[in-house]
Formats: structure tokens, sequence, C-alpha cells
């Protein structure tokens, strides 16, 4: 059976990795490059880079970075953030990219969706939402998190689901960074609308919260983590086998 | 040297890292005396079927491919590469593959349970012949990395590997110096790179 994946993700600005990380035996661990390697030695099934430059300079960084890490590690890579235009996706497929996430692009552009999928595939594209409660629904938040687009949440999962992403993230601003457990009855909410895979994110505290997460939700396909991880609070193989001896399929 | 054969779909920049990475040499290429040239060949592919499938007699390699197998060559198709190795698909419509296998591709849709989300998608554990030199490096419960809707069946004089998705898949194939693999070995880590291995040191039966 399929395999629930754990994902580590890593933000990236002008090259480096921010926020620091805490990793014995790595001599740079703010070098994406080397962290990428760690982790893909590591246990992780996939490895998220976001990239949070503004500027055109950064930019070019970012793609060399992501060519080095694409050179020396074999899993897949998803690349997010500045993914506003189908030339953004070619920038980054081409340098080894194998899925692209799209968030406030798709936003500012809903056709952003389906031409990437018409044109790469569906494999290639993935909705990533950050999702808050307003007034008793779920909101999608765009910039970052920092601004309500009034969207209902679920509705613009399944429209963008129905235009041709092939996966979802979806991350709880809700949970994000409060390290008590992914947001089950968000999650469940975006389970049980569309029919691709959901990638959890946002919560996660200690390993016990990946157990609850598999367990409250055998559909969901994936758990996605930063600080827990890049702070060394959780080791991935530690994760896994504890996953495993909940009986959760895993990869070891 | 290992050639890639491009004939314009997919992207190639992993599968050309990863064979550098075990210390391969790479040629990209649809000139027809590289390929004659090379010592292995590997067929790429994503996308739809009948594109691929024309792409690929368009630019007559077709004909190379099947000249250069009957001579013993060995080649390795990967996810639809390996696909068209067939000799017919299903995916919307009814296509000629290159027939260099028996068999035909099909959706997953209506043979798997409906729950089953598709495409089938994320690592899987491998179910393999563990005679088969392809597989050399490897041990049970070696997980690799897939991406597909449709699968090969009717291949049974072929299939070396299966993986579970509500049904057995196939998931890996070979007869003589044909070989193909349903996933990608340059996504599915070290285990991956260890069929690549194989494959670029020699594993026709």
């Amino acid at each position: 059976m399929i395999t629930k994946r754990i994902i580590p993700c890593l933000d990236v600005k002008d090259g480096r990795v921010v926020k620091g990380v805490n990793f014995a035996g790595l001599a740079d661990v703010s070098s994406p490059v080397e962290l990428a390697a760690y982790y893909s030695q590591n246990g992780a099934d996939e490895l998220v880079f976001y990239d949070i430059t503004a500027s055109a300079e950064g930019r070019g960084l970012f793609t060399d970075i992501l060519r080095q890490v694409a050179s020396t590690i074999f899993i897949p890579l998803t690349v997010g953030g500045g993914i506003n235009t189908l030339d953004d996706f070619d920038r980054v497929l081409k340098c080894g990219a194998d899925k692209v996430s799209v968030n406030s692009g798709a936003i500012r552009n809903p056709e952003l969706v389906r031409a990437a999928a018409q044109k790469y595939g569906s494999q290639c594209v993935v909705l990533s939402a950050d999702i808050k409660r307003v007034d008793g629904e779920f909101r999608v938040f765009a910039k970052g998190g920092r601004e309500d687009t009034g969207m209902e949440a679920i509705g613009w999962i399944k429209r963008c689901v129905e235009m041709g992403a092939g996966e979802v993230v979806v991350n709880s601003i809700d949970t994000d960074g409060v390290k008590r457990g992914f947001d089950i009855e968000m999650l469940r909410a975006v389970c049980d609308a569309v029919n691709v895979p959901v990638i959890a994110s946002g919560g996660a505290g200690c390993m016990g919260d990946f157990v609850d997460l598999f367990r409250a939700i055998p559909d969901i396909d994936a758990g996605l983590a930063a600080s827990v991880f890049h702070f060394g609070e959780i080791a991935i193989p530690d994760l896994k086998q504890e996953l495993k001896n909940h009986n959760i399929i895993v990869r070891v | 040297m290992i050639a890639i054969l491009d004939y314009g779909v997919g992207n190639l920049f992993s599968l050309r890292s990863s064979l550098e990475y075990i210390g391969q040499q790479v040629i990209i290429t649809a000139d027809k005396d590289e390929i004659r040239r090379a010592d292995k060949l590997i067929l790429p592919g994503v996308g739809a079927f009948a594109d691929a499938a024309k792409k690929l007699r368009d630019s007559g390699l077709d004909e190379v491919l099947r000249e250069e197998v009957a001579r013993g060559k060995e080649l390795m198709g990967i996810c639809l590469g390996m696909q068209m190795l067939f000799e017919k698909s299903y995916e919307f419509g009814e296509h000629d593959g290159l027939g260099l296998l028996k068999g035909a591709v099909v959706p997953m849709q209506g043979v798997i349970p409906a729950e089953l989300k598709i495409p089938h998608i994320g690592w899987n554990e491998l179910h393999f012949d563990k005679t088969h030199p392809l597989f050399r490096y490897l041990k049970e419960g070696d997980c690799v990395y897939f991406v597909h809707s449709y699968f090969a069946m009717d291949c049974a004089d072929s299939v070396i590997a299966t993986a579970e998705y509500g049904k057995e898949l196939t998931a890996a194939v070979a007869k003589g110096n044909v070989m193909g693999c349903q996933f990608h070995p340059e996504k599915s880590g070290e285990v991956g790179l260890n069929i690549l291995r194989a494959f670029c040191e020699g594993a026709s039966v």
C-alpha cells in the first residue's frame, strides 16, 4: 500500500535556509544543499522549498540552489513561493522541481491552475492554501496568511482541484506555530471534499501529533512541518518508527 | 555511454542527473547515429500516451529503437516510456505502442477500489523477483516512487515487480534486453539509484 509521507519544508531567502537549524554534523546549517542531503538520507519522503526572496537577484540564486539540490538529491522536490505565471513554472521545473506549489498566484489568477495543469499535467500542480476560521467558516488567506480574501476555503479548494490541481497542501493558520497538533477538523473537511492527495501542515509539535493525524484521518496522505524537524525536536527516522509502531504504513 | 531518447516529452533534468551521479556518461539525444553508438538506451516519458507515441513515430526514433533492440542493445523505458513498450494503450481511445512487449496499458479507474485516489502517487513497496539482475542491489521492503493513472496488464510473461494499490499493479517488466519501470527510479532515492546502477552494469536475462 502507498505509504504516508513525511515532508520537511525549507524556507529559502537569498540562497540560504532561514530559521536556524540545529543539527550535529552539519557544517553549514543554512545551506539548502547540505540540509536537503541530510533530510534525504534521514527518511524524508519529499522536500518542499519555499522561495521567500523578494528580489530578482535572490530569485536567480534560488534557481541555482534548486539545480544543485536536484543534481544530488533524488527524491521528489516541490517548489513554491513567487509562482505567478507559467514562466515561473517553467523556470523551476527546468531546474529539477517535480511539483510546483501555487498559493497567492492562484488567488490572483485562478486560471493559472488550469493553464499549468494543461501544460505540465495535474501531478505537477500543487495548491497550497493558508486557512483560518473567521465568523464560523474556513477562510482562505493570501500573502503568507496576512490578508483575508473573504473566500470560503473548501469551495476554493474544490474549484482548484476541478481546474486541475493534483495535490493540496492545507496550512491551518489557527494551529500553525502552536505546536499542539494538526488541525484535524479543518483537514477532515478538506479530505471529505476532494479526491486528490491532501498534505497536512501547521501545528506539529511532537511525534504523537503525526500519529493522531494519520489515525484520525486515514485519507490524509502526508504530514509537513518545518521547525520541529529543523530544530531536531523530531528526528524523522524516530518518527517513522513511531508511526510504524502504530501500524501506520511508512517507508523506513 | 547511456543515451536518453529526446523526442520532446518531459523533463529530463533529474534522469540525467541521477545517471551522472552514479558515474555514467549520459547523452540526451534525438540523433540516430548517437543512439546507435550508445551502449544502452533509456526511453523516458511523461504526459499523454497518444501524444508521446506520435512524437516518437514522427521523429523516426521508434524504428531506430526497434533496430537497436533487435541487435541486443539494452533498453529501459521509464513511466510512460515503459508503457510505450507494450502493444497497445487504452488511454483516451486505443493507441499503438512499440509492441516490444506483450500486453496493454489500461486505466486504473474502475479496476481499483473507488475509494483509492487516482493517480497512484507516492512511495510504495516493491514486490519484486529477487532473481532478476535489475534488482540485485535491492532488499525486501524497499519502496519506490510512483506517479501514474494507467497501468500495464496482460503482461504476465514480462512482469518482474508489482506494487499493491487495491490490486497488484505492474511496477516493472523485463524480457531479454527490454526493461521498464512504471515508477521513477530517478526519484526513488538510493533504491532507485541502485536499480539504475544495475541497469547500467547490464541486467539482460
